[in-house]
């Protein structure tokens, strides 16, 4: 009979868990095959994609448009395309908006999507109550009436963006009778929507498991389950990548993305996506100099800044429209000219003996090399006569300061705009009255307002670029450059890069 | 007399904790980012952003705020989070597991390898070994828990990938379970492959939580045992002819283990503190991950949330390290 001693005994049981531990490793790895596991770079903190801060965080939509469907879709390029609405429009005079509501959809519950849900949840969007953040739209119409497929409605207040920000922020459709019965808590436990996946599992800070919606109705999804792994730390998801352990990531340094796609079993895509980096100037002390602001944006080489520091990730603007936007001007340009920066700075009487001083902010380690640019934009000022002194904060400072009209003469921010229209970039950061904009000037507001509401939509984006050419001129802010999302994944999947910067699930298929 | 000592540490801890809800109050309102600010859509009024600032109490002057709160605190209403819209006592409890399963692991690793590292070094006090011990412990005891995080999603992650990389569970085959105590439960319930899945996960952060935490007890335990084996019981059994390594283990390590324990207690705080940073590293979804969330969205309610539950964690472990250490020392124990 065999017989152990206590020491036998208690080796054999550390040996016993330790092979248990690394075997159970060994579940992670088993599980690749019909699931695609994305190492993604933000937390999940709510399923509701309309309401509440989570609604308007741009890098959370992958996740909404995995499970939910926006009323009106939108290609990688940007472009729209039919999504719940399969039709829409305003009438000859603009005072209606009429909708076609596609036929045949299910929620993820087996129910039938209907018109009801579509007005239902516009209704609620405008609601003021409910707490949309971009309530502001949603409540341009209103009075909404359904016959059949289509919804008519009327317009309230004529806002041109209405349907783009139907393929935006906040604008998904969410299931009337659902909601109603289950409530805001019971939604936010078990979420439906119509969307390509379904919610399976959800751990906060960890992990969101999907899915595959067989009904839906752009055709099964190419995975069965599809895992979101929410790994902020960006060593981590080079870590998780590199390993194995999930097949996707995004976000990633460019040092390591230039390594990893060259990596055996691993490809990359780099996109210039619809965010940009810019210099916000405040229209206070130094910078009521027209002189002053010119020669600082003539003084900077943003290809310098994108090849050097961003290893050629970066596309160069002179505007706040990005190639991709729908009001882009190729021929708007601030060129690079120190001279011409220097003549500017010695038309005020300064110079590089006698150099203007003034405060830029910038965040550390938010944007990619953020604070290296400034660096590097501070030490191109100093040749030309302007001494900058840094001040690095925090994000969640910048938006006190910002919505205090408070920002230094110069601040280093960042600005999304998926939809590509002007409004959303140019508008919201240039326009007086809005809680974005530190530049509060009569001129510009005057030429910015009548915009707002334009029914003509070729005079609309013709003002806007006029807009955009006159700020340009007058060097009301530094647009910087066009950022490059690196995506890196397994080299047998295929991958379709999307300007939005949303990696969504739906894009990603076995090559 | 045990019953007026109960009520003196009760009303200590309340009193701390009020302290400590003051503290956090006042310096979230004083601190910069405001976040209304943060949430603020591009087309809203001044009217629009007196309404956020009054749909979350934030229009009330700092006292009345803190009243308000305090008053929830008081009948288990810690309020809803910002960003989570959800309750908050609910989300510690969902996440307090996890990051308390963490520190457990991380505090026996550290006491069994702290404590091998000392008695090894005690048995080997005269020779080279004995100074080459101290010489790598020293180097343990200036890498911080960060650090050796990342060395080892480098070592055990990538270069041999041994155990997961992030999160605390295999996400397809987290399951079935009726707690948030995910290790506990799952070998309680007998499911060993769920159990061992678990443990995997908790390998790294586990190791860079306990390794900075063995160099301390390392030290300080060699110490006391070197001080211990110079005693006259000790000179006493090694006359009797007890072996050395008996001397440490049987006899030294008894009176040596006191100090060791209390000062494991208060370090023990440090390491719930230092979950933060590492739990955010491996993607592991404890309180410590969801308070870098927290302070990044400036989720007022969410962080004096975290921050009270933090105290309030002090306090327990300061307790129990008391009475464990009460408990070892007869002389304590009777005043």
């Amino acid at each position: 009979m065999l017989t152990l001693t206590r020491r036998q005994t208690l080796a054999l049981g550390a040996g016993g868990l330790l092979t248990g531990i690394l075997a159970g490793h060994g579940i992670a790895r088993a599980a690749v095959g019909d699931t695609l596991t994305i190492a993604y770079n933000v937390n999940l903190p709510s399923f509701d994609p309309t309401v509440g801060p989570s609604a308007v965080n741009p890098t959370i939509q992958a996740i909404y448009r995995s499970v939910f469907d926006q009323f009106i879709g939108q290609a990688p390029d940007l472009s729209f395309q039919p999504g719940l609405l399969t039709d829409w429009g305003w009438n000859e005079d603009r005072t209606k908006v009429w909708m076609d509501v596609r036929e045949g959809v299910t929620w993820h519950d087996g129910s039938p999507f209907t018109p009801e849900d579509v007005v239902w949840s516009l209704e609620r969007a405008a609601d003021e109550t409910t707490g949309n953040p971009i309530q502001f739209i949603w409540s341009t119409a209103g009075n909404y009436t359904i016959e059949g497929n289509r919804i008519t409605g009327d317009v309230l207040r004529f806002e041109p963006t209405f349907f783009k920000w139907m393929a935006f922020l906040t604008g998904y459709v969410l299931p009337k009778a659902y909601y109603e019965k289950v409530g805001p808590e019971g939604f936010e436990k078990a979420p439906i929507g119509t969307g390509p996946y379904m919610v399976d599992a959800y751990e906060g800070n960890a992990f969101l498991r999907l899915k595959a919606n067989p009904n839906y109705f752009g055709g099964k999804p190419a995975f069965e389950t599809v895992v979101f792994k929410f790994v902020p730390d960006a060593t981590s998801r080079v870590a998780e990548i590199e390993s194995g352990s999930s097949d996707i990531t995004l976000e990633v340094p460019y040092e390591e993305y230039d390594r990893l796609r060259e990596a055996s079993g691993l490809a990359g895509v780099a996109t210039p996506i619809s965010d940009i980096g810019m210099i916000f100037l405040n229209d206070i002390d130094v910078m009521e100099d027209r002189n002053v602001r010119l020669a600082a944006h003539h003084a900077i080489d943003k290809k310098a800044i994108v090849d050097r520091l961003l290893r050629g990730y970066g596309v160069p603007i002179d505007t706040l429209e990005a190639p991709e936007y729908e009001a882009f001007d190729p021929s708007i340009t601030v060129p690079y000219d120190p001279d011409k920066a220097a003549e500017l700075l010695a038309a005020s009487g300064y110079s590089p003996d006698n150099p203007v001083k003034f405060t830029i902010q910038t965040t550390r380690g938010f944007k990619p090399k953020d604070y290296e640019m400034i660096q590097a934009i501070v030490g191109m000022w100093r040749k030309v006569g302007i001494e900058a002194e840094i001040e690095v904060y925090e994000i969640a400072k910048h938006y006190e300061l910002r919505a205090a009209d408070q920002l230094a003469p110069a601040a280093f921010y960042n600005w999304g705009n998926a939809i590509g229209d002007p409004t959303t970039s140019t508008g919201f950061a240039m326009f007086g009255p809005s809680p974005h904009s530190v530049w509060d000037t009569d001129d510009l507001d005057g030429m910015i307002g009548p915009l707002w509401g334009e029914p003509d939509e070729e005079k609309r984006i013709s003002g806007w670029k006029a807009v955009s050419k006159y700020i340009a001129e007058n060097g009301y802010v530094i647009p910087l450059l066009q950022y490059v999302q690196p995506v890196v994944y397994k080299a047998d999947l295929a991958v379709t890069p999307n300007v939005s910067g949303a990696l969504e699930p739906t894009l990603v298929s076995r090559s | 007399m045990l019953a007026l000592q109960a009520l003196h540490r009760l009303l200590m801890a309340a009193v701390t904790l009020f302290g400590v809800a003051v503290v956090v109050f006042v310096l979230l309102r004083v601190v910069p980012g405001d976040p209304v600010a943060m949430m603020i859509a591009p087309g809203a009024s001044p009217e629009d952003v007196a309404a956020l600032r009054a749909r979350y109490g934030l229009d009330l002057s700092i006292p009345e705020q803190f009243l308000v709160w305090l008053g929830g605190v008081v009948t288990g209403d810690f309020g809803t989070s910002i960003s989570l819209r959800r309750d908050v006592l609910e989300l510690l409890s969902e996440r307090l597991p996890a990051t308390l399963e963490l520190a457990v692991a991380a505090l026996l690793v550290a006491m069994l390898v702290g404590g091998a590292v000392a008695v090894a070094g005690t048995l080997a006090r005269r020779s080279v070994l004995g100074s080459a011990i101290d010489g790598f412990n020293g180097v343990m005891l200036a890498i911080p828990d960060f650090v050796w995080a990342l060395a080892l999603v480098l070592g055990l992650g990538v270069m041999v990938p041994l155990f997961p990389l992030t999160g605390r569970i295999d996400p397809t085959a987290a399951d079935g379970f009726s707690s948030r105590f995910y290790l506990v439960e799952s070998l309680l319930t007998l499911r060993f492959e769920v159990f061992a899945d678990v443990a995997s996960h908790m390998v790294m952060p586990t190791l860079a939580l306990a390794l900075p935490l063995a160099a301390i007890i390392a030290r300080v335990l060699k110490a006391s045992l070197v001080e211990a084996m110079g005693e006259d019981y000790i000179l006493l059994a090694r006359l009797k002819g007890m072996s050395e390594t008996r001397l440490v283990l049987q006899e030294a390590l008894r009176n040596a283990v006191g100090p060791t324990l209390a000062l494991t207690g208060v370090q023990f705080t440090f390491l719930i503190g230092g979950t933060v940073i590492v739990e955010r590293i491996f993607a592991y979804p404890g309180i410590g991950n969801m308070a870098i969330d927290a302070v990044i969205n400036r989720d007022l309610p969410l962080i004096q949330g975290l921050v009270l539950m933090f105290g309030l964690l002090f306090i327990l472990v300061n307790v129990a390290v008391d009475a464990a250490v009460a408990a070892l020392n007869p002389r304590l124990r009777h005043g």
